[in-house]
C-alpha cells in the first residue's frame, strides 16, 4: 500500500501543483514528499524495534522503500493525460488478472489472492485494482456532465461491482470493502446526490443482518471478538487483548525504544506488519502516537489541498479519492489494533512491513 | 434518476468538489478525533491497568524449593537424606491434547491408570501458568534416555531433576522418624501456598511432621521475565532459598537394628530412653514398612497389601499400641504402697495362689495357681512380690490403696497422658479413675476393678513409650526428663502442666523397689520359687546390674475355673509379653520397654530382647551400623 500511495500522489501533484518552483522541476510536491519522508523514517525506527533489529528484514524494507522512491520519481515525470488515456486499459488488465487467479492463482491460508509470474515474485491483482478502479471511474466521469446522472451512476456501480465481487470471492472481504469504498468515494466526490448516498447507506445497513449469515465463520468470530475479546482470550481474542495491552501500557511517553515488553517478548502478534502501531504506542507512548496521527493528518490535508488545485475532473477525483482512501486505511488499521474495529488485514500505510 | 442537463461547467464542478472535499475533510476530522480519544482512553485513562496486565504477562515468580533439612542419628549417621529424583513432567500449555500426548508417551514409558488419574488431579490443582506438572516419578536411567532421545516428538514433556527425601534405612526407622508424602488435595487446603510454592512434599508422620516448619526451610524465588511462549528471557531478581535446619536425633540406628533383629519376625515394639535427658534411643515397631514407597504416592495394590496385612505393619505400636501393662505395673504400685505408708518392706502376706474379695465368689488367681492347689508363693513380702511377681500381694495392696490414690500416684509416672514432646501421633493410654468409670461406662467403681489394676489388667492401658517413660522415671528416682526425639533443639520453653513431683517418696523407698527389680534379673541359683522370674532367661553371664520387671498381659479373659495350655489357643490369642528394664542400676544410661505381641510370658520372651538391646548399648563400644546392608534391605541402590 505504501508504495502504491507514493507512486500516485506525486504524479497527481507534480502534474497540477504549480505553486512551487522546485516541485515544478522534478514534478513533485516538496511538502508532501517531506511529510512522507518523516513518516517513513519514523516507521523505520519503529520497524527496526518491531523486527528485533534483524538486519536482513530491515534491508528488505529499505530496498522496497528505495524502489518505491524511484518509481514515484519516474511516474511523476508523465503528464496527467497519459494516465487518463491509460486508465481503461489498466482497469481491463487488472480485471483480467483477477479472473486469471481462478485457474492460475495459488492458495494461502484458505484463500486465493495471489498470482505468480514465472521467474518473478508473486503479487496480488487486488492491489492493482486499488489503483485501477478510481482511475477508471475518474476517466469515465471526466468527460461526462457532473453531477453524474442515473445512467452514469449505474455504469459506475457496475464497474465497481465486477472487481469487488471477484475479490470478495477470493475471499478477501477487507480489500473488497475498501475497494468498493474507494469506488463510491469517486462518485461521492463527483457530486452524486445526497439522497442517493443516504439511500445507498440505508440499503447497506438493511442488508447488514443478511451479511451476517453470508460471511464466513472466522469473520463472524472477529466481529464477536471485537465486542468481547475475553470470550476467547487465548484464541481469537488474543491479538486484541495483547495489542490493547501494549498500547495501554505505553502511557504518556512509552517504555522507550526497544523496551516494549509486549512486542519483544512476542506477546504481540504481527508486530512488524498489521500491528506495528501497537509497537509504536508501547515504546513511544501517547505522545508518539499523536505525532504520527498529526503527520498523517498533515499528509491528508496536503493531499486534499493538492486535489483542490487540480485542473480537471480526472485529476481532482483521482487525487481526492486516493487521499481519502489513504486516511481510511490509517483509521481502519489503528481502529482495529486499538480494538474499536474488527480485525481485518489492512496494514498501516508507510509504516508496516510487508512480509509476504 | 435523471441528472440535470447542462453543458460541462468546469467552475461548477470544481465548486461541487470543494464542497464534497470539505465534507470529507470534516468526516476525516471526526475519525481522527475518534482515534485520538481511543488512544487517550487506553494510554492515559487505563494506563495503570494495562501496565499491570503487561507485567502480569511478562513477569513470573518462579519459586525455588528449599532443600529439606537432613536428619542424623546420635552417631551422625544420615537417616533422612535428599536424593535426586528424575521426574517426567508435562507443561499443559505446550500440549495440544493431553490424551494424545499420554498415548504417545506410553510407547516410551509405562504409565498406569492410577498415575494418569493423579496426573489429571495435579493439573487441576496447578497454580501457575506454564507450571510443569509431574506425571511419573523417579524415572530409571533407561526411561530417561528414551524420553530424551524422543524429545522432539514429545512437545511439552521434560525430565526434571529434583531433590526428594530418601530414607536409606527404609523400614527400620519408619515408625521412629516418620516420613514425608507428596502434598495432596487435603494438605493444600491447609498449608500456606506461598511457603510451599516450590515444595511438593510435606512431613506427614513422626519427627518429619513435628519438625516440618524447621526442616522445610524458606522458599526462594526468581522473578523472571518470560515471553509469550513461557520461555525465560531474563532473571530480574533472585532470592536463594534457605535450606531447612538439620535435625540430630537421640536415636541410635545400630540399637534400633539390634532391637529389630532381637524381635525377628515377631510383632512387637521396643522403646529405649536415655534417662539422663529423656532422649529416645530406640523406637521400634515391628513389622514395619518402607517409607520410601509413600513419598510419591504408593500404588493402590501396595497400599492395600500393607493395610490389610494382619500384622498391621502401618500401625505404630510403640506410640499408639495401647496394651494392658500386666505385672510391669507392680514396681510402681509397690512404690506407691511404700511412699504412702500402706506397706512396709517388712510386711508379709500369705499367698495361697488365689485371692477372693469379701462377699464375692470370683477367684482372682496368681500366675502360678493350679487346680491341684499346689500354687502360691507362700510368705511374701514386697521384695518377693516383685521378683517373683506375686499377684496376691498386689491384689491386697491395691485394695488397701484404693483407686483414687492409685490413679493420682500412677499419673505421676506419665500414665494416662501423652508426655513425649515431638511425636504428635503418640496416644495417651488409659489410667482409669472413679470419674472415668462414671463418665464412660456409666458404672460405679467396684473393688474388683481395683484388683484388676493391681496386676496391670482391667481398664488400665499403656503404650510401650509410656512404659519406657515410667521405667526411666524409676531409673531416675523421680527426676523428670521429658521424652523427646531430637537433641539439637531447645525445649526449655516447652510448657505443659505435667511436672511430676516425688518429694513424698523417700530415698529408701526408691532403693527398695529398685533393689527388688534388680532381683528380678539377678537373684538366681536358689531353689525353685526363690529366683528372680527373669533370672533364668537373662540373669546369667550379665556383666552389669540391670533392674527389670516382666509382665504378661492377657489377650482373652480366662473363664472361672478353667485352665489352659499355651499351645492350645490360637497364636493371636496368646498373652502379650512385656519387659521393662534399666541399666546400669547404679548409674542408669538406658531404660526401656519391650512388648512381644502374643509372645507368651514376659520373662521368657520379652526379657531376652531387652537384654540384647541393653548389652549392645552398654557393652559395644563400636556401635557403627552397616548402612550398606540396610540400604539393600530397604531396596535402594
Amino acid at each position: 500500500m505504501s508504495q502504491d500511495f507514493i507512486r500516485r500522489m506525486p504524479e497527481v501533484s507534480g502534474g497540477f501543483a504549480k505553486t512551487r518552483s522546485l516541485g515544478e522541476i522534478i514534478h513533485l510536491d516538496f511538502l508532501l514528499v517531506s511529510i512522507i519522508s518523516i513518516i517513513i523514517l519514523f516507521g523505520l525506527v519503529v520497524l527496526n524495534s518491531a523486527i528485533g533489529q534483524q538486519q536482513e528484514l530491515f534491508i528488505n524494507q529499505l530496498t522496497r522503500i528505495g524502489i518505491a522512491v524511484v518509481v514515484m520519481f519516474l511516474l511523476a515525470q508523465f503528464p496527467p493525460h497519459f494516465y487518463l488515456r491509460l486508465a481503461p486499459w489498466f482497469y481491463a488488465g487488472a480485471i483480467l488478472l483477477l479472473v486469471l487467479i481462478y485457474p492460475f492463482g495459488f492458495e494461502v491460508n484458505g484463500s486465493k489472492r495471489w498470482l505468480r509470474i514465472p521467474g518473478l515474485i508473486g503479487f496480488q491483482p487486488s492491489e492493482l485494482m486499488k489503483l485501477a478502479l478510481p482511475l477508471m471511474l475518474a476517466w469515465y466521469l471526466n468527460d461526462r456532465h457532473l453531477p453524474p446522472g442515473g445512467k452514469q451512476i449505474g455504469l459506475c456501480l457496475l464497474m465497481i461491482l465486477i472487481p469487488v465481487l471477484l475479490i470478495a470471492n477470493q475471499p478477501d472481504l477487507g480489500t473488497a470493502v475498501i475497494i468498493a469504498f474507494s469506488g463510491f468515494l469517486v462518485l461521492l466526490l463527483a457530486g452524486m446526490s445526497w439522497r442517493l448516498v443516504i439511500a445507498a447507506g440505508g440499503a447497506i445497513l438493511a442488508m447488514a443482518p443478511l451479511l451476517w449469515f453470508t460471511i464466513r465463520d472466522y469473520q463472524r468470530q472477529r466481529i464477536l471478538t471485537l465486542i468481547d475479546p475475553e470470550r476467547d482470550p487465548l484464541g481469537a481474542g488474543w491479538n486484541i487483548i495483547q495489542s490493547t495491552t501494549a498500547i495501554g501500557s505505553g502511557g504518556w511517553t512509552g517504555k522507550g525504544l526497544f523496551q516494549g515488553t509486549q512486542s519483544h517478548l512476542n506477546f504481540l502478534p504481527e508486530s512488524a506488519t498489521d500491528f506495528i502501531i501497537a509497537v509504536l504506542a508501547e515504546e513511544f507512548g501517547f505522545i508518539g502516537v499523536m505525532i504520527l496521527l498529526v503527520l498523517y493528518a498533515l499528509l491528508t490535508l496536503r493531499g486534499i489541498l493538492i486535489s483542490l488545485n487540480a485542473q480537471d475532473t480526472f485529476g481532482r477525483l483521482v487525487s481526492g479519492t486516493v487521499t481519502f482512501t489513504f486516511f481510511v486505511y490509517v483509521f481502519v488499521n489503528i481502529g482495529m489494533v486499538s480494538g474499536i474495529l474488527p480485525v481485518v488485514g489492512i496494514p498501516l500505510p508507510l509504516m508496516a512491513y510487508r512480509c509476504r | 434518476m435523471a441528472a440535470p442537463q447542462f453543458i460541462k461547467d468546469h467552475q461548477g464542478e470544481s465548486q461541487v468538489y470543494v464542497e464534497r472535499a470539505g465534507i470529507g475533510a470534516g468526516i476525516l476530522l471526526i475519525l481522527l478525533s475518534v482515534l485520538i480519544f481511543r488512544m487517550a482512553y487506553l494510554q492515559l485513562f487505563l494506563h495503570e491497568d494495562f501496565v499491570t496486565k503487561s507485567d502480569k504477562n511478562r513477569i513470573q515468580f518462579q519459586p525455588r524449593a528449599p532443600v529439606r533439612g537432613l536428619i542424623f542419628d546420635r552417631q551422625g549417621v544420615l537417616i533422612a537424606d535428599n536424593a535426586t529424583s528424575h521426574d517426567l513432567t508435562v507443561t499443559p500449555e505446550r500440549v495440544e491434547s493431553l490424551e494424545a500426548l499420554l498415548l504417545n508417551l506410553e510407547s516410551y514409558v509405562q504409565i498406569s491408570g492410577e498415575q494418569k488419574q493423579a496426573f489429571y488431579k495435579r493439573i487441576k490443582r496447578k497454580s501457575r501458568p506454564f507450571e510443569k506438572i509431574p506425571l511419573l516419578f523417579q524415572l530409571g536411567e533407561e526411561d530417561i534416555a528414551r524420553i530424551e532421545a524422543n524429545r522432539m516428538r514429545l512437545p511439552g514433556v521434560s525430565v526434571e531433576a529434583q531433590l526428594v527425601r530418601r530414607y536409606p534405612f527404609g523400614s527400620l526407622l519408619a515408625h521412629a522418624v516418620g516420613s514425608v508424602r507428596r502434598i495432596n488435595d487435603k494438605d493444600s487446603l491447609v498449608i500456606d501456598k506461598s511457603t510451599y510454592a516450590a515444595t511438593d512434599h510435606i512431613g506427614k508422620l513422626g519427627v518429619e511432621r513435628f519438625y516440618e516448619a524447621s526442616l522445610l526451610g524458606a522458599v526462594g524465588y526468581d522473578r523472571v521475565e518470560v515471553n509469550a511462549m513461557g520461555r525465560i528471557t531474563q532473571v530480574i531478581e533472585s532470592v536463594a532459598p534457605e535450606p531447612g535446619e538439620n535435625l540430630e536425633l537421640f536415636l541410635d540406628t545400630s540399637l534400633q537394628a539390634v532391637a529389630r533383629d532381637a524381635l525377628g519376625d515377631r510383632r512387637g515394639a521396643v522403646v529405649a530412653i536415655d534417662p539422663n535427658n529423656g532422649g529416645i534411643l530406640a523406637m521400634l515397631s515391628n513389622p514395619s514398612y518402607d517409607p520410601n514407597l509413600f513419598i510419591e504416592g504408593i500404588s493402590f495394590a501396595d497400599y492395600a497389601a500393607l493395610r490389610d496385612s494382619p500384622d498391621l505393619p502401618l500401625f505404630n505400636r510403640a506410640l499408639q499400641g495401647q496394651y494392658q501393662p500386666g505385672s510391669t505395673i507392680k514396681p510402681f504400685l509397690g512404690l506407691v504402697g511404700l511412699s504412702t505408708g500402706r506397706v512396709t518392706p517388712e510386711l508379709t502376706i500369705d499367698d495361697p495362689g488365689w485371692f477372693k474379695l469379701a462377699n464375692n465368689e470370683r477367684l482372682y488367681r496368681d500366675w502360678n495357681w493350679s487346680k491341684t492347689g499346689t500354687g502360691g508363693h507362700g510368705r511374701v513380702n514386697l521384695q518377693k512380690a516383685i521378683y517373683r511377681s506375686c499377684n496376691v500381694y498386689f491384689y491386697q495392696l491395691a485394695l488397701d490403696l484404693g483407686i483414687d490414690l492409685i490413679h493420682d500416684q500412677l499419673s505421676l509416672f506419665g500414665f494416662g497422658r501423652v508426655t513425649i514432646t515431638d511425636l504428635p501421633e503418640a496416644r495417651a493410654g488409659l489410667l482409669p479413675s472413679r470419674t472415668w468409670m462414671q463418665e464412660n461406662r456409666k458404672k460405679q467403681w467396684f473393688p474388683g476393678d481395683t484388683v484388676n489394676i493391681a496386676i496391670g489388667q482391667g481398664d488400665l492401658l499403656v503404650t510401650p513409650l509410656q512404659l519406657a517413660t515410667a521405667a526411666t522415671m524409676m531409673a531416675n528416682r523421680g527426676v523428670w526428663h521429658r521424652p523427646r526425639m531430637v537433641s539439637n533443639r531447645d525445649f526449655s520453653s516447652f510448657e505443659d502442666d505435667f511436672k511430676p513431683e516425688f518429694k513424698h517418696v523417700s530415698g529408701s523407698a526408691w532403693d527398695h523397689i529398685i533393689d527388688s527389680m534388680e532381683m528380678v534379673v539377678h537373684r538366681g541359683n536358689r531353689r525353685l520359687g526363690e529366683n528372680g522370674v527373669a533370672w533364668s532367661h537373662i540373669g546369667r553371664g550379665i556383666s552389669y546390674r540391670m533392674a527389670g520387671k516382666s509382665g504378661t498381659a492377657q489377650v482373652i479373659g480366662i473363664k472361672q475355673g478353667e485352665e489352659y495350655e499355651e499351645s492350645e489357643i490360637a497364636e493371636r490369642q496368646r498373652k502379650h509379653a512385656w519387659f521393662i528394664a534399666f541399666a546400669p542400676v547404679e548409674n542408669p544410661r538406658i531404660a526401656l520397654a519391650v512388648i512381644v505381641e502374643n509372645g507368651g510370658g514376659g520373662s521368657e520372651f520379652a526379657a531376652p530382647v531387652a537384654r540384647q538391646v541393653i548389652d549392645h548399648y552398654l557393652l559395644k563400644s563400636d556401635r557403627s551400623v552397616d548402612v550398606g546392608a540396610h540400604r539393600l534391605s530397604a531396596g535402594l541402590q
